[in-house]
């Protein structure tokens, strides 16, 4: 189906079934908490060869030769491969083709050019580490690395009215720069792939996100038919989009394995994790806004700097949401990106919103203490009817509502605010808020279901579960749409064998695979309803029979019943902006003697759609929420200015939050039905979650300290240089 | 003599620069535990050996002659899983679940821990019983990165079992 109009009507609010939304536990949990959930590294495969990567320890230049001989005479080597199909970056998100290939051009420190295949893993690290290789780097001088210092080229550009005389003539006015540090997914697990090769046919077993996009950038890789190959993905453990696209390990142990025809085990190394993954940009942001005595915004201003390799189309969309979040007759925005020799920059969680919502919302908070506005009462007053310049309608819009509830529950006290106003011992102790935005993606996708003649039913697509809860969600739609228990619905995903689903990125999974076997499901039911007599409308399953009339396993007659269904997003897109909303409001201690922050108490409201499993849900942006924790707080990687290397590449220096950071985080669901954004109503949410929160923690600890620091993360240096 | 691994003896490898966390992965074909960095900064890799916990990829598998390891596979099963196996499960104490058999190790010790009165950063002081208050199981839980945000629901996993066996 495809969806030219909102779904007003969704059968999902008239099953009897009551098993969607509910809040069950995850129902591979035993699995993963028990440790037998395989994950891509841990298929037992006999007589597995093992391969490490080698990598470039200079930033632009060329592999001259590789010295074979001497690896292959170590202990347990198998082969060298350095094939020039090796690819050596990660492919985008979405991109269904080949990355770059040319392993033995170097574009940046730490790109793998070469693989080493031994018998045993440490054979294979050791080999590695000694291989000896001949190469010319380029000089430093001519290689650039910091995107302030580069040439940048205007990538979009948005302009309405005249933002400058706005500027000028507006009684108040914020012009405010804040940088945000570039950031790595860091998924819990590295990188891996096991490659197997029967001459013909090729399977990986690969941590990867988007199968249905993998599969077309192996075989492109490769020059292979997508027929003969076959990507496995059943766990993948975490993506934030470090796993959209097929990365190097990915052709490594495909090309060992069908060279030296025996299955290949290829794992990146954490260094080697942070030093070819995605990375998010680091920005350099302007925000300008021009309001009245009011705090309405008759100027809005949002312009960027980003930074990526050369040849690379993705620059951080920081942009996205500031398009239509407030209003501001007179309105300039733009996005530039630099070339710079660091690695790959690409999609992390909330590409975008990540930094560019944190940025807008320290100068919203800026200009509530300029206009002496409550901020909450600011966002309020700025939210516009339509897109402030397309003038499309929203389909569904939970701001306001996220606003109040969340004020509400979180006790803010309104009113205009002044910061250093509550001291306990040497911390300075204080509140701020912020608004939330995500714009709503959705793609096409395909699942099958089939009710088997026991009268349980099975759904099978390629998409993949990222923690997200999708082997969960699709069991409870699929329940309640053909009236079994959760717990009679088999979910098989992660397998390309299957119908191509959506993949899990860009937080579409459960709007776009979910609508898939939404559509499946219906048309099981039409034929279940012709087969029973009874008119398609009136149809009510539950437990496993039509009300009042036969069981399904009467109906089903001993064969299996399937169909696939097949979403596909229409042109409703040009009739409505749809994106999710949210507020988040943090308390914080300030150390007045070292600067160090604390987060005390965190609320979020989240409008995203129409909630499939509250449990999940609920993690989902309590995830994103601890993201906002890293952004506000801790997380920046750090680049040597003089070679251009990470030097933070590892867990120990890149500083994610831990469980101490973090404390009890309150997420309220805001009941919401969007039918425009997909048939079941739904948005996504997981990304929402960190669109905008490192804000309220920046603001709460200007609140707290009178610190208004400018650059994402707030260090305690950064606070304690900023201290009045 | 051997290493015991769950209650199985293994003999151990040849080669000394097999860790403790390759030699549980690749030789003893226990999976469950995970590699996430292999230098003793994330947690995933943690296992009991003799009741305490370690990072078990800072450690060499041939240090552990006549040792007694348990992994999470020793500690429940899907068909009869530990009482925190259970509470991580409703709790949703993990998302992509690759952090989790090393925080359901950890969690296990360390509930041991506190109730042999060690202390802690987060405790009050250094003497007499320790209560299992969520800022102590925080701290105590630090040494395990969970990229997918579960905190707040691995420390109410904890503070149930905790809560339960303090009865
Ligand atoms: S794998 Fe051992 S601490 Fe990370
Ligand atoms: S559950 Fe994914 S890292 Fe913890």
């Amino acid at each position: 189906m495809e969806q030219d109009k909102p779904n007003r009507e969704c059968l999902l609010d008239k099953t009897p079934q009551a098993t969607l939304g509910k809040p069950l536990s995850r129902s591979e949990g035993l699995a993963k908490v028990t440790g037998t959930a395989p994950y891509a590294a841990e298929y037992p495969i006999a007589d597995c060869l093992e391969g490490v990567l080698v990598t470039a320890p200079f930033a632009r230049g060329t592999i001259d030769s590789i010295d074979k001989d001497t690896c292959l005479a170590m202990e347990g080597v198998v082969a060298v491969i350095d094939d020039e199909r090796l690819t050596s970056r990660p492919a985008q998100g979405t991109a269904g083709e080949a990355p770059v290939q040319k392993p033995r051009q170097i574009d940046y420190f730490g790109q793998p050019f070469a693989l080493v295949v031994a018998e045993t893993f440490e054979q294979a690290r050791h080999a590695a580490k000694h291989l000896e290789f001949t190469f010319t780097a380029d000089d430093l001088s001519q290689v650039s690395f910091d995107p302030e210092g580069t040439e940048s080229e205007r990538q979009e550009e948005t302009r309405q009215g005249d933002l400058a005389h706005a500027m000028a003539e507006a009684k108040h006015a914020v012009d405010a720069r804040i940088t945000t540090a570039g950031h790595a997914s860091a998924a819990m697990e590295p990188h891996a792939a096991i490659a197997e090769w029967d001459g013909s046919n090729l399977t990986v077993h690969a941590s990867l996100q988007m199968l249905n996009y993998n599969i077309s950038e192996i075989a492109d890789s490769l020059g292979m038919e997508e027929d003969n190959i076959r990507l496995i993905s059943r766990y993948v453990g975490g993506g934030f989009g470090s796993k959209l696209g097929i990365s190097q390990e990915c052709l490594a142990a495909s090309l060992a394995a069908m060279t030296l025809e025996k299955p290949v085990r290829v794992v990146l190394s954490r260094q080697q994790v942070f030093q070819n993954i995605m990375r998010r940009s680091e920005t350099t942001q302007r925000l300008r806004l021009a309001a009245g005595a009011d705090g309405a915004l008759n100027g809005f201003g949002h312009e960027g700097l980003v930074s990526n390799l050369p040849k690379e189309s993705f620059a951080e969309p920081i942009l996205q949401s500031s398009q239509f979040l407030y209003s501001g007759e007179n309105r300039l925005l733009g996005l530039d990106v630099a070339r710079v020799h660091r690695m790959t920059a690409g999609s992390v969680r909330a590409p975008g919103e990540a930094v560019g919502m944190p940025a807008l919302e320290v100068a919203m908070d800026m200009l509530a203490e300029e206009t002496g506005v409550d901020p909450v009462e600011l966002r309020l007053r700025n939210i516009p009817d339509a897109h402030p310049v397309e003038g499309t309608p929203f389909s569904s819009h939970k701001l306001a509502e996220c606003l109040k509830q969340a004020a509400d529950s979180f006790g803010w006290e309104a009113g205009p605010r002044k910061p250093r106003q509550r001291r306990e011992g040497e911390w300075w102790i204080g509140t701020g808020m912020a608004s939330a935005a995500r714009v709503h993606n959705i793609s096409k996708a395909k699942a099958r279901v089939t009710l088997k003649p026991d009268g349980t039913a099975l759904v099978e697509t390629d998409m993949t579960d990222i923690g997200t809860g999708t082997y969960t969600i699709l069991g409870q739609l699929a329940g309640e749409m053909l009236g079994l228990p959760r717990e009679k619905v088999l979910v098989e995903l992660g397998d390309t064998r299957f119908p191509r689903g959506s993949g899990s990125g860009g937080s579409w999974g459960a709007s776009s695979v979910g609508s898939a076997v939404y559509v499946a499901c219906q048309g099981l039911r039409r034929e279940l309803a012709s087969r029973a007599g009874v008119n398609e409308d009136d149809v009510s399953l539950k437990d496993g029979r039509i009300a009042n009339g036969p069981s399904l396993v009467d109906l089903l007659d001993g064969k299996d019943l399937s169909e696939e269904g097949f979403y596909e997003p229409g042109d409703i897109d040009d009739d409505f902006v749809a994106a999710g909303f949210g507020a988040y409001f943090a308390q914080v201690r300030v150390n007045r003697f070292t600067g160090e922050t604390r987060v005390d108490r965190m609320t979020g409201a989240f409008g995203f759609g129409r909630v499939l499993n509250q449990k999940t849900a609920r993690s989902q942006c309590q995830g994103g929420m601890v993201w906002s924790i890293g952004v506000a707080l801790t997380e920046a990687l750090h680049f040597d200015p003089q070679d251009g290397h990470l030097v933070n590449c590892d867990l120990a220096e890149y500083h994610v939050p831990v469980n101490r950071d973090v404390p009890e985080l309150d997420v309220i669901m805001v009941e919401e039905r969007d039918p425009a954004a997909s048939p079941i109503q739904a948005k996504g949410i997981g990304e929402l979650g960190m669109c905008g929160g490192a804000a309220a923690i920046a603001n709460a600890i200007y609140n707290a300290s009178g610190a208004r620091v400018m650059d994402f993360p707030m260090t305690p240096d950064r606070v304690l240089a900023a201290m009045p | 003599m051997p290493i015991t691994i769950n209650d199985t003896p293994h003999e151990l490898p040849d080669d000394p620069r097999v860790s403790l966390l390759d030699f549980l992965r690749h030789h003893a074909g226990l999976t469950g535990t995970k590699k996430g960095c292999d230098h003793g900064q994330c947690g995933a890799c943690t296992v009991l050996v003799n009741g305490m916990r370690i990072n078990s990829c800072l450690s060499l598998a041939v240090m552990h002659d006549g040792d007694s390891v348990t992994t999470i596979e020793g500690l429940g099963t899907p068909d009869a899983p530990s009482a925190l196996q259970k509470a991580f499960v409703e709790h949703d104490g993990y998302q992509c679940g690759y952090c989790t058999p090393g925080q359901i190790c950890s969690a296990t010790a360390m509930m041991q821990e506190i109730a042999n009165g060690w202390p802690s950063d987060a405790s009050d002081d250094l003497e007499g019983p320790i209560k299992p208050s969520a800022d102590e199981i925080r701290e105590r839980m630090s040494g395990n990165l969970c990229r997918c945000g579960a905190y707040a629901n691995i420390v109410a996993a904890i503070a149930e079992v905790a809560a339960e066996d303090a009865q």
